[in-house]
């Protein structure tokens, strides 16, 4: 008789071991899938709740009319004001991002010691764990005021200061992004450099640098949609009144700022207020989604290169 | 014999070069440091500003009186129990689902359509601006679910910014095992649960615990998504206790409470013309700024250790 | 031996070399390099050839902790290269150097030649383009490449890499070349090309080349050294190290009983 022996008791629960498997699978699974039906419950709600929106104003006055106040008497629906806001607070940061960003990626990958780079590298992470509403204290009551005493004419509200806090905010994102581009420059194209006699930085400058542009770009992109969707930061220091201005030193609204305005309120749900955060919000997530993916695919085709 | 081959140029005029050049180098070298400093200084007068504005109330009483009307009375005990309350939530939700994902697609998906589709989910989430979180969760948790302004809705909005972090870390914690541990395990019999559960994860430990600390002290700070829920500046109350005398000793009404957190509090005493409100503020940011630091302070040394110790 | 009629161009004396983690890689060496003649390194993986060749023009300067003792003299100043108070910059304007893998900068094929020159501060148009274009004829790639001087250096086949990556070199009139295994990473066509090509610059320069190919020093160089484990075993004419080398480990490398 061939009969089977079995050796030890644990091989004879295949079946309900294969089954518990499964199941373990199919839950982490559906763990996974959480991440997607958060995506598809961003649009489906901005889509839903913002479509009544559209239904009382048309998309032609909401992208082309310069006055935005729903919540007034004399209602009007256009976007442009929030947008001016934002780009021009955005333009600030980014004038003051980028070359300390910069600076600070090619001076931690060609020129710090590794002892430097292990000391400053956890200084920009604590930075980017502020909270931004601490950057919003810091702008108004700290920024503004030091640039009301250049400036007297400044009022308390202004984009100049939060555009300055906000580009320091910044600075680590666009540090780490671009740091890590041009570490990820293979050492044997210095070293091609250096053997023609370069200095560091000749090499960091006319091989580095190009090597890296995609990443390094990637990173300005980032942090563009970075400070688009910034808010507390503008909410506190930048004013909440909707601006068509691009001048830095009035105040304006960004469409963040807008959404924090009007959450702050009584909001009536369904009413026209509700509906417009939903519809900035939607102007919001194009921008941001749109620069994101742009920022991932310059990054991803730098990586592949490599 | 003398080499005929001369120096290409005269040597002097190289040497005159390359000091040229390396004048550059020096002036760089010059001008990162100072940004650097530059950065660094920011973040400490930043610490300072907060810590000297809000000494005058760095007492116990702040921590134990609800805000008030008066300045001077007024405290964070309301804000910081419903931070506390608010982030439980979060931690429950956020860590189980985050590992769970990370382990998923570092562990069990195929590369595939659908793998792919989860990767560029969660990649895009990490930079959806914090606020269209809070749009959503208005939307869906408030309304649509009828879950209302309560902890358990700024929970579970905290959580969706928290869960990318988590994804993210699980699956480089896990990427840096190596294949042979597993095969190792295997080897002896293991299922793939428990390969991933008795290895996988044990090792993975300290770079998923890093991701968890980051990602609750981003939860501690977050500002925009909570206001957008609706969250009340003004609360004087507590909301139930979440432990009671009589069985069955844990309740859950707490969930539903309204409440308020620490940013929020720090938000509205700003946005006070009184210099006196600012003082409170400055003290909350205090509060607020210290656990933050602490708590990523916290995970760049376990990142560190990690990287020290472990050696495949 | 012909030896005493060589004009020295370069030599080390008493060379030791410590690697910034304590690996004592290079003890005593003592090697000549003689003018316009190619001088092969050989010896198995790990025996420091590498290392030294690369001291020739401080690369090892790059990486913090490695260190350098005794010297190496570059004629006719004789300059101590490996001095503290050399610059590696100064040493690398007058030695250049070709790696293992092709490694063009994502630049156009002018620039990549002319990268050279535009460190050392040229910027005449005119005299770059003639440079270039003497550089890659000195390469032989001038013909290949000629009508599409301004391509991406990454579109050009591994093997016109390298011979871009002579030309980048060529094109500053180096002193003394030095070739770390140029043809490992490519096919016998282009290692022909390249093995031609350097036994047409030994004309105008001198050449000091790493390969792990003992052919192929059979083949293109008039100096041979063996190394071993960070020593200099044997160092001769190319024909007597391959036909009746002195030492009974060159030998036994020679014949492939060992390495």
């Amino acid at each position: 008789m061939a009969q089977k022996k079995i050796i030890s008791p644990g091989l004879k629960k295949n079946i309900r071991r294969n089954f518990l498997e499964r199941l373990i699978e199919l839950s982490l699974m559906l763990s996974g899938l959480a991440a997607v039906l958060i995506t598809f419950g961003i649009v489906y709600i901005l889509v839903t709740e913002s479509l009544p929106f559209f239904d009382a104003v048309s998309l032609k006055e909401f992208l082309t009319s310069t006055v935005w106040t729903p919540l007034f008497e004399r209602k009007n629906y256009g976007i442009l004001p929030l947008v001016s806001g934002t780009i021009t607070i955005t333009g600030i940061a980014l004038l003051v991002a980028i070359p300390l960003g910069t600076i600070t990626a090619v001076y931690l990958s060609e020129f710090a010691t590794h002892k430097v780079r292990e000391i400053v590298k956890p200084i920009l992470e604590l930075l980017v764990g502020v909270p931004t509403v601490v950057f919003g204290y810091f702008a108004l009551l700290l920024v503004t005021p030091l640039l009301q005493k250049i400036y007297p004419d400044l009022p308390t509200f202004n984009m100049l200061g939060p555009g300055i806090v906000m580009g320091i905010m910044i600075v680590p994102y666009i540090a780490s992004v671009a740091e890590d581009a041009m570490r990820a420059v293979p050492m044997a194209m210095r070293e091609g450099s250096y053997a023609m006699g370069a200095t560091r930085f000749q090499t960091a400058v006319t091989v580095v640098m190009p090597a890296a542009l995609s990443g390094i770009i990637a990173a300005y992109i980032l942090a563009v949609s970075r400070g688009i969707g910034e808010t507390m930061i503008v909410a506190i220091a930048a004013g909440q009144q909707p601006n068509f201005t691009f001048n830095p030193v009035e105040s304006a609204a960004t469409i963040t700022a807008y959404i924090v305005s009007v959450a702050l309120g009584d909001l009536e749900h369904g009413g026209i207020g509700y509906q417009s955060i939903f519809a900035a919000g939607m102007v919001l997530f194009l921008m941001t989604l749109s620069l994101n993916i742009l920022g991932q695919w310059t990054r991803k085709k730098f990586t592949e290169r490599y | 014999m003398a080499s005929t081959i001369k120096p290409a140029k005269d040597l002097n005029a190289v040497r005159a070069l390359i000091k040229k050049h390396k004048k550059n180098d020096r002036l760089f070298s010059v001008i990162g440091i100072f940004v650097i400093a530059a950065l660094a200084i920011a973040l400490l007068v930043l610490f300072l500003d907060l810590v000297i504005d809000g000494y005058p109330k760095m007492n116990l009483e702040f921590f134990s009186n609800f805000p008030s009307r008066k300045a001077e009375g007024a405290g964070i005990l309301s804000a910081w129990v419903g931070s506390a309350l608010v982030l439980t939530v979060t931690f429950f939700v956020a860590v189980p689902m985050g590992v769970a994902a990370g382990i998923y697609l570092e562990e069990y998906a195929k590369k595939g359509w659908f793998s792919d589709l989860i990767e560029i989910n969660v990649a895009n989430l990490a930079g959806v601006p914090s606020i269209i979180y809070g749009l959503l969760a208005l939307g869906l948790f408030v309304y649509e679910f009828g879950l209302g302004t309560s902890i358990l809705t700024a929970g579970l909005t905290l959580s969706l910014l928290m869960l990318p972090i988590v994804i993210v870390s699980t699956r480089e914690a896990i990427r840096a095992i190596p294949v042979h541990i597993r095969e190792a395990a295997y080897a002896v019999g293991a299922t793939k649960w428990q390969v991933t559960l008795h290895h996988v994860l044990q090792y993975a430990m300290g770079g998923v615990l890093t991701g968890i600390i980051i990602g609750m002290a981003r939860a501690i700070g977050e500002t925009a998504p909570v206001i957008t829920i609706g969250a009340l500046t003004f609360i004087a109350f507590l909301p139930p206790a979440p432990v009671s005398e009589v069985m069955p000793f844990i309740n859950f009404n707490w969930l539903d409470a309204g409440f308020t957190v620490l940013p929020i509090q720090m938000f509205n005493w700003i946005s006070r013309p009184e210099h006196a409100f600012h003082i409170n503020a400055a003290a909350t940011g205090a509060v607020i700024i210290i656990l933050t630091l602490l708590m990523n302070g916290l995970a760049i040394r376990l990142r560190y250790s990690i990287r020290k110790k472990i050696k495949w | 031996m012909g030896k005493q009629n060589e004009i020295i161009k370069a030599e080390s004396k008493n060379f030791d070399f410590h690697y910034a983690d304590g690996t004592h890689a290079l003890k005593n060496i003592n090697l000549p390099l003689y003018e316009k003649k190619i001088t092969a390194l050989i010896g198995p993986s790990g025996c420091g050839k590498s290392t030294f060749l690369r001291s020739f023009n401080r690369m090892h300067d790059l990486y913090p902790g490695n260190k350098y003792d005794g010297e190496i003299i570059l004629h006719p100043d004789n300059t101590n290269i490996l001095h503290t108070k050399v610059d590696p910059i100064e040493v690398r304007m007058r030695i250049s150097m070709v790696f293992q893998k092709p490694n063009p900068f994502p630049k156009s094929i002018y620039e990549n030649v002319a990268y050279g020159l535009r460190v050392r501060g040229e910027n005449n148009k005119r005299l770059l383009d003639e440079k270039v274009e003497e550089a890659l004829k000195g390469a032989s790639l001038w013909n290949e490449v000629k009508d599409r001087l301004q391509d991406l250096a990454y579109n050009l086949s591994g093997g016109q890499q390298q011979r871009l990556c002579i030309a980048r070199a060529l094109a500053t009139d180096p002193e003394i070349m030095l070739f770390d295994e140029p043809t490992s990473a490519l096919d016998p066509i282009a290692t022909v090309n390249i093995e031609e090509l350097m036994s047409e610059l030994k004309k105008k320069l001198t050449i000091l080349i790493v390969t792990h190919n003992m052919q192929q020093a059979a083949r293109i160089s008039d100096y041979t050294a063996y190394m071993y484990l960070g020593e200099m075993i044997e160092f001769d004419e190319t024909d007597t190290i391959f036909t009746k080398p002195s030492k009974r480990e060159t030998e036994d490398y020679i014949t492939g009983k060992f390495g």
